[in-house]
């Protein structure tokens, strides 16, 4: 069992209300999730010649000023860092791939989350309400989130196991649900020269959708494809830096729930999570139907 | 000589300020014990297990949208819910009377063996899934798997019905109005007699609906899997 949440939503004056919208949806998910828990939330971009990589330490105490000033000194162009504790954003005006694979080495005990020019990415093992004070989740901004809680079943309960799942630039995915071939979906991708952090079934789909992006399919011709690839039971969650994505198996085995109004879509796998948003007396409320395909572009 | 007709005693529940294993001891102790025969629950929010193991029939209304497994078990008991269901919405009901204004998720009626179990939106997947007994309402369309080995009772859609409806079925009955997008293994049209139309009928006047009977297709076991035939190949 997981928990999964999404927010986006449509009115400019609530991007600064993102996090504090969410922190009770994510909260709402305990019960379905109490081990792990994380979002990516997506912000104005950077500009056009700079990226954000999300960084996190663990249980490492990291200075971050002194990696700023590291990578300063490597690269050239601006550079700047925010951080929350063991987690922080650099952002970046040299190759994002390459300032990747120079903190391998310059800091070989962070570990990267996600790299993009809107997403940044948080997630911890722990209680959701102890991960969302912890990284002052209510202070969030931005247009979109996706979020998670996590109870395992098939795979470790570590921070990397956790979710979103990133891949690509921009690109993250929640999963409510087990995948049966991930091993299979693997061993397509790696021989292409992708490669995994984890033995963990979403990062598989999470690596399999991203790598047909790139391969030029829009979101929805990559979830339509994942359809015939992935075998299993699931409730996706996307978020790109301009949508967000929702799908269920054929068996809708994993329960999903949709709120939208004029002012955002929340979805949630249970109505208890959306229960407490402004005016959801008035928010058109549905289940995404199996195998059918839900976008809302930012 | 007259009787006196006793007053129904009304108790009101706000689950946003009150716990809600306090609200289900009460129904299932006190609410008896008191003589309340009306309650009203107001601020569900999605809480899971509402109203669930009652039995003694009391007229329960729930103010929103619920969880899981609402009116669970169901005995005796009258429970409207004026707004969605979440799954399971009176899973194993034995008696009584279940109503959801809204529509119901996943598994709605599951396994329930006796009482009546309205929908007036849609149902999800499942709906109706081995049912043992009871009568099923659904003011929509219901969702794929739908009396899925279903063994008595009876399941009336008003809208359409998803894939694979009444597959493996047993002795229970199943009438549609709109369109079936497939049936299931062993499941099969059969002609609606005068007996179908009359049950039709007073299944739709039970449910407060005034949809035409004529208008329904029964669909029930082909009996074929009752028996294990060597030469079937495995190709049900």
């Amino acid at each position: 069992m997981c928990g999964i949440v999404g927010l986006l939503v449509k009115k400019p004056a609530l991007r600064e209300r993102l996090g504090a919208l969410m922190v009770p949806m994510l909260t709402g998910m305990t019960e379905r999730g109490p081990d792990s828990a994380g979002l990516a939330v997506y912000t104005q971009p950077v500009s056009a010649h700079q990226h954000k990589i999300s960084l996190y330490s663990g249980e490492h105490a990291a200075d971050w000023p002194a990696l700023l000033e590291h990578a300063a000194r490597e690269f050239s162009g601006e550079h700047a860092i925010a951080a929350h504790g063991n987690q922080a954003v650099l952002t970046t005006a040299a190759d994002a791939d390459r300032v990747v694979s120079w903190l391998k080495h310059a800091a070989p005990t962070v570990a990267v989350l996600s790299v993009g020019q809107s997403i940044d990415l948080y997630k911890d093992v722990g209680a959701p309400a102890d991960i969302a004070r912890r990284y002052d989740f209510a202070a969030l901004k931005g247009t979109h989130l996706v979020g998670h809680t996590r109870m395992a079943t098939e795979s470790a309960v570590t921070p990397a196991h956790a979710h979103p799942f990133t891949a690509g630039r921009d690109f993250c995915l929640v999963h409510n649900g087990s995948l049966s071939n991930p091993h299979l979906v693997r061993k397509r991708l790696e021989p292409l020269g992708i490669r995994f952090e984890t033995d963990n079934d979403t990062e598989a789909a999470c690596r399999f959708f991203e790598w047909r992006l790139r391969e030029g399919d829009d979101l929805r011709e990559a979830v339509t494809r994942g359809f015939a690839e992935l075998d299993g039971f699931f409730t996706f969650l996307m978020g790109t830096g301009s949508e967000m994505l929702i799908v269920r198996d054929a068996f809708a085995c994993k329960p999903a729930v949709v709120a939208e109004s004029d002012d955002y879509v929340a979805i949630a796998s249970e109505f208890r999570s959306l229960a407490h948003l402004p005016d959801i007396s008035h928010a058109t409320l549905f289940e995404p139907k199996p195998e059918e395909i839900y976008s809302w572009q930012v | 000589m007259a009787s006196l007709k006793p007053v129904p005693k009304l108790r009101e529940f706000d689950l946003a300020a009150e716990p809600l294993r306090g609200l289900n001891r009460y129904l299932h102790q006190d609410a008896v014990a008191d003589g309340i025969s009306e309650i009203r629950i107001r601020n569900p929010d999605g809480a899971h297990s509402i109203a669930v193991g009652l039995n003694a029939p009391l007229d329960v209304h729930v103010h929103g949208h619920v969880g899981y497994y609402v009116a669970g078990m169901n005995c005796h008991a009258n429970v409207t819910v004026h707004g969605n269901a979440g799954p399971g919405a009176a899973e194993n009901m034995m008696s009584g009377r279940v109503h959801v204004k809204g529509f119901a998720s996943t598994a709605a009626g599951a396994s329930a063996h006796g009482g009546l179990l309205v929908i007036d939106g849609d149902a999800s997947l499942r709906c109706g899934i081995s049912l043992k007994g009871a009568d099923i309402v659904v003011g929509g369309s219901v969702g794929s798997f739908s009396a899925f080995m279903a063994q008595a009772g009876r399941l009336v859609i008003c809208g359409d019905a998803e894939d694979a409806l009444g597959d493996s079925l047993y002795e229970a009955v199943i009438y549609v109005r709109g369109r079936v997008r497939s049936l299931g293994a062993d499941a099969r049209f059969e002609p609606m007699t005068d007996t179908d139309r009359a049950a039709v009928r007073g299944l739709l006047a039970a449910a407060g609906r005034d949809e035409d009977a004529g208008a329904f297709k029964r669909v029930a076991s082909a009996r074929s899997l009752y028996h294990w035939h060597a030469d079937a190949n495995q190709e049900y």
